[in-house]
């Protein structure tokens, strides 16, 4: 057991408990994304910062990636903390304003501007789809491409997958409606799930073998200019 | 890596299983063999890297992401010749950029793309650690120093023309050599048929299970050869010394093409490599070998 004191409180967890679930399981909320039960965590969001250590050595570390270590002092919520959430929810919020989820995460933390210039991206690379598909669905249909700011999410060489059950795991968890609209390419619909749903711009009859867990989907109103 | 996409077009299953082969013993293996197939056929094509996923179990996502994680690898098939114009900070202020638009706009096509006659590729780099020489062009690793804008089209010109052509005479990197069998020692020497006004080396070949002969010019540097039967772009030959019939044996594989390379010993002492790739001018001259020098010097 490891005894550590999150926001003065001492707690015993086990070892190999991460910070989120120790802060998790005294009750202190911490604010997630990329993270996902049942899925290896990744820590690409950032938004699950913490700050560990005494004052002026104190650092900010992702929560859902740290091991407890034995006597650690963490707070989840000093003003260090809080600040460089606002800003990782600013920043996210930029590349993705149309996300349901990154909206709600943003205004419960009180952000009521955006400073940068917003890029409509469909994708926040957090991973999940990729760790969904791989661990959950023992699939490996989808995965990062590229480097940089090249870096997406998809198939390999863009093409349907052989290996795609069409489980639609992928668009369930993503946090940012990713891989929702490709059903306008049926060719390339990785799941296609959405489709069912008497969208404005398909044809129905294309997809009635599909499902999905969406509802309703909005994506395809969301246009890049 | 100039002329592979064009020598070997088309994808053949066994070739990619030869080189899966030879690098099977090493585990985290993947980065060597897809440097080995572009090596080959000058880009990843989409059907070989399906065929790695396939054999060596890892997933297409995987292999994928590899081959696009790294600049080196091209999914795209390059151009005869490689065009590489420097953009990092030095060569920045030196005027880099309106070089860059200058080649886009002699070659008609933007940074990162491909002619479509497949002659050329322009790509750019973050500096080449030339910084002083800047701007720096670099054309199938010949380096351009200090290019201005008026320069381009002269230096596209030379590439056209092949760097290879080489000014025999005047170019000191060219002097004759003279070759022998490892195995008989005799020369290869034979002054019945003269290339770049030499003596030229015969050797006697089998190819794709015919027979024949290839002469290869004296000049070390010059890569004049002829044969008979042609041999086609790409082929890889056995070569056999006319004299004691014994077939030369590979000591080693080509850097750059993987196909195996044979040593002869060179008049004088020393020994030289080459490439038994038809079209590929890959060889290695050591002079300090101490490879017993033949008795006809
Ligand atoms: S939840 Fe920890 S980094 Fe995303
Ligand atoms: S900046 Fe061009 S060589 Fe360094």
């Amino acid at each position: 057991m490891i005894t550590l004191k999150i926001n003065g409180l001492t707690v015993s967890v086990e070892k190999g408990t991460t910070l989120l679930e120790a802060a998790q399981f005294l009750g202190f909320p911490i604010p997630t994304l990329c993270h996902m039960e049942g899925l290896s965590p990744y820590g690409a969001c950032r938004l699950c910062v913490v700050e560990i250590g005494e004052a002026p050595k104190s650092r900010l570390v992702t929560s859902c990636t740290y091991p407890a270590e034995e006597g650690l002092t963490v707070r989840t919520a000093s003003t260090r903390v809080l600040k460089a959430r606002k800003m990782v929810l600013e920043l996210l919020l930029a590349s993705c304003p149309q996300s349901k989820v990154i909206q709600d995460l943003a205004s419960a933390h009180g952000i009521r501007q955006q400073r940068f210039k917003q890029e409509h991206d469909d994708c926040i690379l957090c991973g999940r789809c990729v760790r969904m598909c791989e661990e959950q669905m023992m699939a490996k249909a989808i995965g990062f491409r590229s480097r940089g700011e090249n870096r997406s999410i998809g198939t390999p060489f863009d093409a349907k997958s052989e290996v795609c059950r069409q489980c639609g795991g992928c668009i369930y968890v993503c946090p940012a409606c990713q891989l929702r609209c490709t059903y306008t390419e049926p060719d390339k619909a990785i799941c296609g799930g959405c489709a069912n749903l008497t969208p404005p711009c398909a044809e129905k009859e294309q997809f009635d073998d599909m499902m999905c867990y969406m509802n309703p989907c909005v994506a395809c109103e969301i246009k890049k200019d | 890596m100039q002329n592979k996409a064009t020598v070997n077009s088309t994808i053949d299953t066994q070739n990619i299983q030869a080189i899966l082969e030879k690098h099977a013993a090493d585990k985290g293996g993947l980065i060597s063999i897809l440097e080995a197939i572009q090596a080959q056929y000058g880009y990843l094509p989409e059907q070989a890297l399906r065929i790695v996923s396939k054999q060596t179990g890892r997933s297409l996502v995987d292999v994928y992401g590899v081959a696009t994680f790294y600049r080196f690898f091209s999914l795209q098939p390059k151009g005869r010749h490689l065009v590489c114009s420097c953009l990092g900070t030095a060569c920045h202020v030196r005027g880099a950029p309106r070089i860059v638009d200058e080649l886009e706009q002699q070659l008609g096509i933007k940074a990162g793309q491909t002619t479509e006659d497949m002659e050329f590729t322009l790509e750019t780099v973050n500096c080449l650690g030339a910084c002083a020489l800047g701007p720096v062009v670099v054309i199938d690793g010949h380096y351009f120093s200090k290019v201005g804008k008026s320069k381009v089209k002269q230096i596209l010109e030379q590439a056209r023309q092949g760097f290879d052509a080489a000014d025999i005479g005047n170019d000191e990197r060219i002097f004759p050599i003279d070759v022998a069998c490892p195995a008989c020692q005799h020369s290869f020497r034979d002054e019945t048929l003269k290339l770049d006004g030499y003596p030229s080396l015969k050797l006697d070949v089998a190819v794709n299970g015919g027979r024949g002969w290839v002469r290869l010019s004296t000049l070390y540097g010059s890569s004049t050869v002829c044969s008979e039967p042609e041999i086609p772009e790409g082929d890889v030959v056995e070569f056999i010394c006319p004299h004691c019939r014994s077939q030369i044996q590979a000591v080693s594989d080509c850097p750059r093409c993987q196909a195996p390379m044979i040593r002869l010993p060179v008049g004088g002492g020393g020994t030289i490599q080459i490439c038994t790739r038809r079209g590929c001018k890959q060889h290695l001259l050591d002079l300090s070998s101490s490879q017993e020098s033949p008795d006809w010097l």
